[in-house]
């Protein structure tokens, strides 16, 4: 998906392909921060976001469950805690018209996983 | 302006609701009510209630401040003593004098009773009203044996209450050669006196009583064939009379067997002076139930506000529930073959009895009776007063429709709009889906609220949601009750079609069923099918599961999770006690007991859970899968190892059964609890399934829940042994699990099931639908399939490695979060 290439975007790598399981995700710590990265093996994507879930203040937005939303397919995820859903796209949050989290690029090479820091 | 005054002579049911009707109607009269009895306007159809445990408050209809709030001014306790209608004022017992508008004559019925020799000794009562239930209930504990005058309606509710009263042996007597003569034919009466004998009534027809024998108080009963029956108690119930003595008085015209005579506005011989209720007499006939007393006080509220509304008489048809036995009869319950087509259906076997009497031409229902079961009886009487066709084959409506879809043309949304379906509110079909449809209203409690249909004798409740559900479905309102936007298919149409299909995986069952990329209500829902059809180790599929299937512990404030070891039956040696209490010092772990009587652990880590685990599995503990919509505990009391009360050893079974059902996945979480005796220590009775020990063997209670709603488990099975037990429990459990919708508790599950208990008892314990043995080997298979999702996990390096915080730092614990310190332990800090 991410084919932009700007030299404003500053690639780190953040993990293994593989340590991120299908479907779901896991977090990562760079630049001090707290980074969900996921895996939509079923569409051959790949998001990330901020892990922190700005409802309730908790670190856990990596352990929640993935899925699309309506006609467009809209790819989200669902906060473990109270089933927030947030787009996966825009970082919008679905549910809470309030709420919403920051939402990073994603490029994966060669079996590494890098995330983009404007 | 100057209101007209009413007086309402009487406060009974019709009484009360005619002020009811009148001031919801109008506020341009001045009101007064006398009242005879002590109390305000109570129920009394219900009244055998009141030995079921029900109060005189409980069968009250209204309260002291509704006549206050109304400006009506009510005297209780003081009746009326006479009538001058050229003055036109009431004069009553205690002396006050009150000029009237217009009188509203209320005055009911008392019960009849025969000019018997002996009708005057102690120990004989009448069956009328709550004082004379007061009397009853003082005499009934000196009482062995009781017998009741009349096997009419009213005498059968009196012969309950004897036995409610604990009466030992209680006989009927009745005249006629049938039991309800007025509501039922002979064949119909021979299966009521069967089940009634059953009982342990007596039932003596044809008996004719000569006199009460005994001294001072009633010994015995001669009858005119010279035969004698002891008893000490003898309750009357011959019949009603109409309470016409004061109309009499001021020379109102009156019946020559009693009654007060009204016309089709319900006015006596005096326009002034209204009659309505038991002792109105409209062409010949007297009333005697609710509903056409009703009717008659809205025909006067409506004379009284420049209505036109008239009355031609009423529909007696009625169902009632007598001891426990469903009578109905309704239209023309008589008529007989060659003026019509009669068509019986008998099952001495059930005690059941049906009868429909069809036009000689087979288009119109006449009328029917119904014993034993009376659930079609409001879809047969709509279908008698609408005048319906029938369908080609009317036995179906007492059989019911035999293979096919059911016949058009007989539900409920084919009843015209005027059909009245409440007939003690009068709210017809069309005022019932307007409400549906204009309002919105979708649940009885509302529809009650809004229009009152429902809210008398609730015997039209069942037609009400018949008609809320079809006026939805008509709307387009009803939806089918569909997983998510993904699956268009119900949990149970998705858990048959996965199995038929052998499907062992999320993607495979989207792809072949659904649509989209899922989401977080199917992928759960979808684990809980794959698991209990499948039984594989859940985290192999760990991205559909919840977050706390997905990491196998229950994830807390500041995203620490808590640890629950299985604990069966709540019974711990202390040896693992003390290891319980090692881990948690090891890993800075909070502890509490929980409900279930376990030990919770909380504030862990998620990169410490395996660690934590190898210890406790080590140990010898097990995945308790508080996490997981599977078997919580099954709680126990002590019994009888060490409680002096305990009938049997209700540890040992808990441990039995929690052992047998552990680890299967379920719509949502299952407890369950084992009392030793019917003190019932476990609370049992709030588990989704409870066993209670008896004398004979165990009690089996089922589709109880605490929590927000809590409801009490119902009685499925009594006295069985431990292996009939655990067989219903199997069927139960699995009929749960393949049927229920997501995240719905057996509670629900069961609230929102057609037929409800006795449907439920009827597929586990009778094996109605034939699913038995299937049920127990889909449970047999479930558990020998168990293992202990832990001990996967800290064998399995891959699986292991997924119990990490930072994906690029494992070692690395999240930072966020802390802990402070409180009462000599911790707690999250965030």
């Amino acid at each position: 998906m991410e084919t932009i290439i700007t030299t404003a975007i500053d690639w780190v790598l953040a993990c293994y392909a593989d340590d991120v399981p299908a479907n779901g995700g896991a977090c990562v710590k760079l630049r001090n921060e707290q980074i969900a990265v996921y895996n939509f093996a079923r569409r051959g994507e790949w998001y990330a976001t901020q892990n922190l879930c700005p409802h309730k203040q908790q670190m856990v937005l990596s352990r929640g469950m993935i899925g699309s939303a309506g006609e467009t397919c809209e790819p989200k995820v669902a906060c473990p805690f109270h089933k927030n859903t947030f787009s996966l796209l825009s970082g919008q949050c679905l549910t809470n018209e309030e709420l919403s989290i920051k939402t990073f690029p994603v490029m994966v090479d060669n079996g590494k996983v890098y995330i983009g820091f404007a | 302006m100057i209101k007209p005054t009413i007086i309402v002579v009487g406060n009974g049911m019709v009484g009360y609701k005619f002020c009811e009707k009148l001031v919801a109607r109008s506020a341009d009269f001045n009101i007064i009510v006398f009242g005879e009895e002590p109390r305000h306007a109570y129920d009394r159809v219900h009244l055998s209630e009141y030995f079921n445990g029900k109060s005189a408050d409980d069968l009250s209809l209204s309260t002291f401040s509704w006549y206050q709030e109304h400006d009506i001014t009510l005297h209780l306790g003081d009746p009326i003593q006479d009538i001058n209608r050229t003055a036109k004022t009431v004069h009553s017992l205690s002396g006050i004098t009150f000029q009237y508008d217009f009188l509203v004559l209320a005055t009911g019925s008392s019960a009849f009773v025969p000019d018997i020799p002996g009708v005057e000794k102690e120990g004989v009562f009448v069956y009328r009203t709550i004082e004379d239930l007061e009397l009853m209930k003082a005499y009934a504990p000196k009482v062995k044996t009781g017998a009741v005058m009349g096997g009419g309606l009213l005498g059968l509710e009196a012969a309950k209450a004897l036995m409610d009263l604990g009466v030992a042996e209680t006989h009927v007597i009745e005249f006629a050669p049938r039991l309800m003569p007025r509501q039922i034919d002979s064949a119909g009466s021979a299966m009521l006196q069967s089940k009634l004998k059953e009982l342990g009534l007596s039932i003596h027809l044809n008996k004719s009583t000569a006199y009460i024998g005994g001294g001072h108080k009633i010994e015995n009963l001669h009858f005119t064939d010279e035969s004698v029956l002891a008893i000490d108690m003898l309750v009357i119930s011959a019949g009603i009379r109409p309470r016409d003595e004061l109309a009499k008085l001021c020379g109102l015209q009156t019946g020559i067997r009693g009654g007060i005579v009204v016309n089709e506005k319900m006015q006596t011989s005096d326009s002034c002076v209204f009659a309505i209720g038991e002792c109105a007499l409209y062409e010949g006939m007297i009333y005697g139930l609710v509903a056409p007393g009703y009717e008659m006080a809205d025909i006067v509220v409506n004379q009284l506000t420049a209505g036109s509304k008239l009355f031609y008489g009423y529909d007696m048809s009625t169902k009632l529930k007598l001891i426990g036995v469903d009578v109905a009869s309704f239209g023309d319950a008589f008529v007989t073959e060659p003026d019509c087509r009669t068509i019986v259906f008998e099952d001495t076997h059930k005690g059941i009895y049906k009868r429909i009497n069809i036009s000689t031409d087979g288009k119109q229902l006449l009328g029917g009776i119904l014993i034993g079961d009376a659930d079609a009886y409001n879809m047969l009487l709509q279908t008698v007063n609408n005048k319906i066709v029938l369908p080609p084959n009317p036995e179906d409506l007492i059989l019911g429709a035999r293979g096919g879809a059911e016949s058009e043309g007989t539900g409920v949304m084919s009843l015209p709009d005027d059909a009245l379906i409440c007939s003690c509110e009068a709210v017809n079909k069309a005022a019932i889906c307007s409400t549906v449809s204009d309002l919105g209203i979708t649940t009885i409690e509302g529809m009650k609220k809004c229009t009152k249909a429902g809210t008398g004798c609730g015997g039209c409740v069942p037609l009400v949601k018949d008609l809320i559900a079809g006026t939805m479905k008509a709307n387009g309102q009803y939806i089918k009750n569909v997983i998510c936007e993904h699956f268009e298919y119900s949990r149970q149409e998705l858990f048959d079609l996965v199995k038929i299909g052998q499907i062992k995986n999320y993607d495979l069952v989207l792809d072949h069923f659904g649509k989209g990329d899922g989401c977080e209500v199917c992928k759960p829902a979808v684990a809980s099918i794959l698991s209990s059809l499948w039984n594989d180790v859940i985290v192999k599929q760990d991205t559909i599961q919840d977050s706390n299937d997905r990491f196998l512990a229950n994830i807390q404030k500041g995203g620490t999770y808590s640890v629950v070891p299985r604990i069966p039956g709540g019974e711990i040696t202390p040896d693992k006690l003390i290891v319980l209490g090692q881990v948690a010092k090891r890993y800075r772990l909070y502890t509490k007991i929980t409900g279930g009587q376990r030990i919770d652990l909380f504030g862990a880590h998620l990169n410490d859970l395996p660690a934590i685990w190898e210890e406790l599995i080590d140990a010898g503990f097990e995945s308790g899968h508080a996490y997981g919509k599977a078997l919580r505990t099954v709680k126990s009391c002590v019994g009888s190892t060490w409680c002096r009360f305990g009938l049997h050893d209700s540890v040992s079974f808990a441990i039995e059964i929690e052992d047998r059902y552990k680890g299967i996945r379920a719509p949502h979480k299952i407890k369950g609890g084992v009392s030793g005796c019917v003190r019932e220590c476990a609370e049992a009775q709030a588990k989704d399934f409870g066993i209670i020990a008896t004398e004979k063997g165990w009690n089996l209670y089922v589709c109880g829940n605490g929590g927000s709603k809590p409801q009490h488990a119902q009685l499925l099975a009594t006295d069985i042994d431990k292996e009939t037990l655990v067989k219903y429990l199997d069927r139960f459990l699995m009929f749960y699990i393949k049927t229920a919708e997501p995240l719905s508790r057996t509670a629900t599950w069961l609230n929102k099931m057609d037929g409800g208990l006795s449907y439920l008892k009827n597929v586990i314990v009778n094996d109605s639908l034939g699913l038995g043995a299937q049920l127990e080997e889909e449970m047999q298979s479930l558990v020998n399939s168990y293992h202990c999702e832990w001990k996967e996990v800290i064998e399995d390096p891959a699986l292991r490695k997924r119990f990490t915080h930072f994906i690029n730092a494992p070692d690395e614990k999240d930072p966020s979060v802390q802990f402070e310190p409180m009462r000599d332990q911790v707690k999250a800090k965030w």
